[in-house]
């Protein structure tokens, strides 16, 4: 991209100066203003002393910074100073010193002692010369013409084709990115696999998050709020053993819920939805279904269940219905009910997908 | 006469030319092998205008260069893998706890590679600085009218950075794998799922099947450090060349027209001077490492897709979509067994597109509606352009109302006061305050017209109050120095606009036949563009003016002479030839 124009070649398609002020007449650049450094040896000297002197208080600034990465500990106290990490603050300040002292040298060297005088430069056209904009469409139709691409439609059109086709392999070879939706529900490669299904299923205990230990309804007083998980997280895997790695992940993400007890008469059962509590404790999951992030932020006295992500807001007295917010559906209910042992047991799977939504989801 | 080549010596070896200096011998060295000093003779002493708007651009530039250099540093520690492995670092809190590969060396860069903390910081630091300078450099560019012809293409690029840019920052904090993160790709799938038709087989294939698999991370690792990098080097190359060969716009002044460039030559002052405020940029991006914790990963935990904080936010550039995604109402279309998410796809899929597609057209708008094809090389005040000033502040304040609502939930802490009003709020608030942002600017702008054509008429307020024999007060004016005066007032006047359209009209005056509706609206548009602008003086005005201040100058002659208020010497003209009072 050299400037290959002539001086023949003016800057034509700009508004004329008289245009840009009818005013008064250009008065040219301002006289050349000596400044001190200029014109007293002394303040040169200075002003050379001034760059020197912050160009050493760079080095110095780089020697404190190798001094305190072997001098400063880090790992299991990483708080020392401040709540920063000792190392982190020298090394970071002597970083900042060495590079900000150079900068400002080098600044300083420029505005003081470098030649300081405005130049003019004429600017050019950002097109080309007439003559080279011409020569070049000749040489472009030229060879157009020789290729004979206009006259021969059959050749254009099937190269056109063939390489347009070539477009589809780059997009096909992309295809083993992932299974389907459909191949990883029919997979069973894990537990509750597919995009309907989670690992919810007739008879599975409800059961704590983190500890895994099962709840009995007794556990619960009225208000109360618990995290849990199906029993499956934690005896899911093969020979009884935790899920873990992509399996376990991927089981949270769909099968995390939240256990609430309220009196019994606050609830608005769904309708169908009548035998789906035990004795006030209601499940749902604890995925939104606005963009999928776990909920549960609750206010007890109005039941609500608030989203920290979007702040959309169910009604978990009412089937956990959308009172706020962008969500668009509520959330999805699990039936309870209790076992012989005495503790809470989903009495079905979810009957619809949990989290966001998607096109097939109907 | 030169010497230099004529023998010293009455020697039998032959007389040569006197050696050039070391730089020289150098640059001869590689010109042999390069060629370069043909591109290199006008390059070297090319001439960039000084401006401190113009340094904004430039904190882009180096803080990029400072992500490179750190992000490299980063990559020799960190394993971009979702492998479960149980964490048994230096952080005694996390010890023991079961958590990704790229979590935990997240961590042993933070906390057992000496310097990998401050690494990490500077990098998000710099992240921040790089997205937040790009979009007041772009503010620049708009307010100045730099985007004109011929550098629309630039503008283009400078786009395409800034969205690049924003990718690159997701994709950058997302890789840790903490809880906060976790949560951005979630919802970043929860958008992909609401895609129409292909959204679920999208989002299996991103993860590499259901969310979250174990493939998102090493997969977001290669976008970010070399499929966007690498876009990124390219476009800041093509708007580095493009910038050196359009040549730098500059605004107007004395000596300064459109068809030269007056300031320092890049060797070496420009060199320097940007030189230097590399290692600035740098520094202060150290000191920002070493003194402002930024993502403390450590705090939040390896991602549990059962758990989740309060306050979740994304950074902040990324906080404008999810503010949109807050205060949208929960539509949702259910119909012939398919769901249309109306809630997540009209602000997070299509208004981010819709408004970067307008930002892309804007300076192609501006060409079309006001028919300039001219070239432009000075730059114009924000206030001599009210409709483009205006346009860009009311996308401002769109822009600002979103990323409020972004944090709606922190505001409603903050300030006690209820989300659901502030969220109702800025339902209407984002239609409505663009609109009077728009007016309330416009109206500013022409009233600063004014004012500046008061000045050039009547001058600058001196602040000396002068009492006549009749007791009235008047306030001294005196004119503008010959440069300032130049300077204001060199700025193009508007198109006349008669109801004609300038193009429409054929050789003879006649008007041309209409264009259509097109042609209808645009010169509708160029009607509104121009309406209500203040021209700058006629130059009969002028003289009018001038001989008005000089028949208030014979007015105040009485006080000439005795004038030694101080105020002559405010710095605003010479008084080399006054004098203080002498009685």
């Amino acid at each position: 991209m050299t400037e290959s124009h002539d001086h023949a070649h003016e800057l034509v398609n700009v508004p004329d100066d008289a245009v840009v002020n009818d005013l008064y007449a250009n008065p040219g650049i301002p006289e050349h203003q000596w400044r001190p450094t200029d014109v007293d040896p002394k303040a040169e000297k200075r002003a050379e002393r001034q760059v020197a002197a912050l160009f050493g208080l760079s080095a110095l600034c780089t020697i404190l910074l190798l001094v305190s990465y072997f001098v400063f500990d880090i790992g299991d106290d990483p708080d020392v100073v401040g709540g920063l990490g000792a190392s982190n603050l020298f090394l970071g300040l002597s970083l900042a010193g060495a590079l900000l002292f150079l900068g400002i040298g080098i600044i300083q060297w420029a505005r003081k002692l470098m030649a300081d005088h405005e130049i003019v430069e004429d600017r050019h056209p950002a097109a080309s010369s007439t003559e080279d904009r011409e020569a070049t469409i000749a040489a472009l139709n030229a060879g157009l013409e020789e290729s004979g691409i206009g006259r021969r439609p059959l050749v254009r059109n099937s190269l056109l084709g063939a390489v347009g086709l070539l477009g589809l392999p780059a997009v096909v070879l992309l295809r083993d990115l992932g299974p389907t939706p459909n191949q990883v529900k029919n997979s069973g490669d894990y537990p509750g696999a597919g995009i309907e299904h989670t690992l919810w299923k007739k008879g599975m205990r409800v059961v704590r998050d983190v500890v895994g230990t099962p709840i009995r309804p007794g556990d619960l007083e009225i208000g109360d709020l618990v995290n849990a998980e199906p029993e499956a997280i934690f005896n899911g895997g093969a020979d009884g053993e935790p899920l873990e790695g992509v399996a376990l992940q991927i089981g949270k993400s769909k099968g995390a819920v939240v256990v609430v007890r309220m009196e019994p008469d606050e609830i608005t059962p769904g309708k169908g939805r009548e035998n789906w509590s035990v004795d006030g404790i209601v499940c749902y999951s604890k995925i939104c279904t606005h963009v999928g992030c776990p909920i549960s932020l609750y206010e007890r006295t109005t039941h609500h269940l608030l989203c920290p992500c979007h702040q959309s807001t169910f009604d978990l007295a009412d089937s956990a219905k959308v009172v706020f917010g962008p969500a668009a559906r509520p959330l999805p209910q699990l039936p309870l009910e209790v076992d012989d042992e005495g503790y809470l047991v989903a009495s079905d799977a979810f009957d619809e997908p949990v989290g966001p939504s998607f096109w097939e989801r109907g | 006469m030169d010497t230099t080549k004529v023998a010293k010596t009455n020697a039998t070896t032959a007389a040569t030319a006197q050696k050039p200096n070391r730089a020289g011998a150098v640059a001869g060295w590689a010109d042999e092998r390069l060629g370069l000093a043909t591109a290199m003779k006008k390059n070297l002493r090319k001439v960039f205008p000084d401006h401190w708007s113009f340094m904004l651009g430039e904190i882009a530039l180096w803080s990029f260069v400072v992500l490179l250099l750190t992000g490299v540093f980063l990559t020799l520690w960190f394993t971009p893998s979702m492998g479960e492995v149980q964490y048994n670092g230096s952080y005694d809190q996390l010890r023991g706890i079961h958590m990704s590969e790229a979590y935990a060396s997240s961590l042993r860069l933070s906390f057992d590679v000496r310097g990998g903390l401050l690494m990490r910081q500077m990098h998000h630091w710099a992240a921040m600085l790089f997205v937040a300078s790009m979009m007041v450099h772009l503010l620049r560019v708009w307010f100045t009218g730099a985007y004109r012809k011929p550098r629309e293409l630039n503008w283009v690029i400078g786009c395409l950075l800034l969205i690049l840019g924003t990718l690159e920052g997701f994709t950058g904090y997302s890789l840790p794998d903490d809880l906060l993160s976790g949560t951005g790709i979630r919802a970043a799938d929860g958008f992909v799922k609401a895609t129409p038709v292909v959204g679920t087989y999208m989002s299996f294939f991103m993860f590499g099947g259901e969310f979250p698999g174990e493939s998102i991370i090493p997969r977001l690792y290669i976008v970010h450090v070399l499929l966007i990098p690498g876009l990124l080097l390219a476009l800041i190359g093509a708007h580095m060349l493009l910038l050196v060969y359009h040549k730098h716009t500059q605004w107007p002044g004395p000596g300064r027209t459109e068809k030269n460039v007056v300031g320092f030559p890049m060797l070496p002052v420009y060199a320097a001077k940007a030189g230097g405020f590399f290692f600035i940029v740098f520094g202060v991006t150290a000191l920002m490492g070493a003194l402002l914790t930024i993502n403390p990963v450590w705090k939040y935990g390896p991602y549990d897709p059962s758990k989740v904080t309060a306050g979740s936010q994304p950074d902040w550039y990324m906080g404008w979509p999810d503010g949109a995604l807050r205060i949208m109402p929960g539509l949702e279309t259910h119909i012939w067994g398919i769901t249309i998410s109306w809630n997540v796809m009209l602000p997070i899929l299509i208004l981010p597109v819709v408004m970067f597609t307008i930002l892309l057209l804007l300076p192609f708008l501006d060409a079309w509606i006001t028919g300039d094809k001219r070239d432009h090389h000075l730059l114009e005040r924000p206030r001599n352009a009210p409709t483009r000033t205006a346009l860009m502040v009311a996308l401002m304040t769109m822009y600002g109302l979103f990323w409020i609502a972004g944090g709606n939930d922190i505001i409603a802490i903050k300030l006690h006061a209820s989300i659901n009003q502030i969220t109702y709020f800025l339902r209407v608030a984002v239609f409505v305050g663009p609109v009077i942002a728009f007016v309330v600017t416009r109206r500013w702008c022409i009233s600063l017209q004014r004012k500046d054509n008061d000045t050039l008429l009547h001058g600058y307020e001196t602040g000396i109050i002068m009492r006549s024999a009749e007791g009235g007060y008047t306030e001294r004016h005196l004119p503008l120095p010959a440069s300032r005066a130049y300077s204001m007032a060199a700025r193009d006047r508007d198109p006349v606009l008669d109801g004609h359209d300038v193009d429409e009209v054929d050789a003879n005056g006649i008007p041309a036949p209409t264009g259509g509706r097109l042609a209808a609206l645009r010169h509708r548009l160029r009607t509104v563009w121009y309406a209500d602008n203040v021209q700058k003086p006629t130059p009969a005005e002028l003289e009018e003016g001038h001989h008005h201040a000089e028949h208030e100058h014979e007015l105040q002659a009485p006080v000439e002479g005795h004038a030694a208020d101080g105020h002559q010497f405010d710095g605003h003209h010479l008084v080399e030839d006054e004098h203080l009072r002498s009685h």
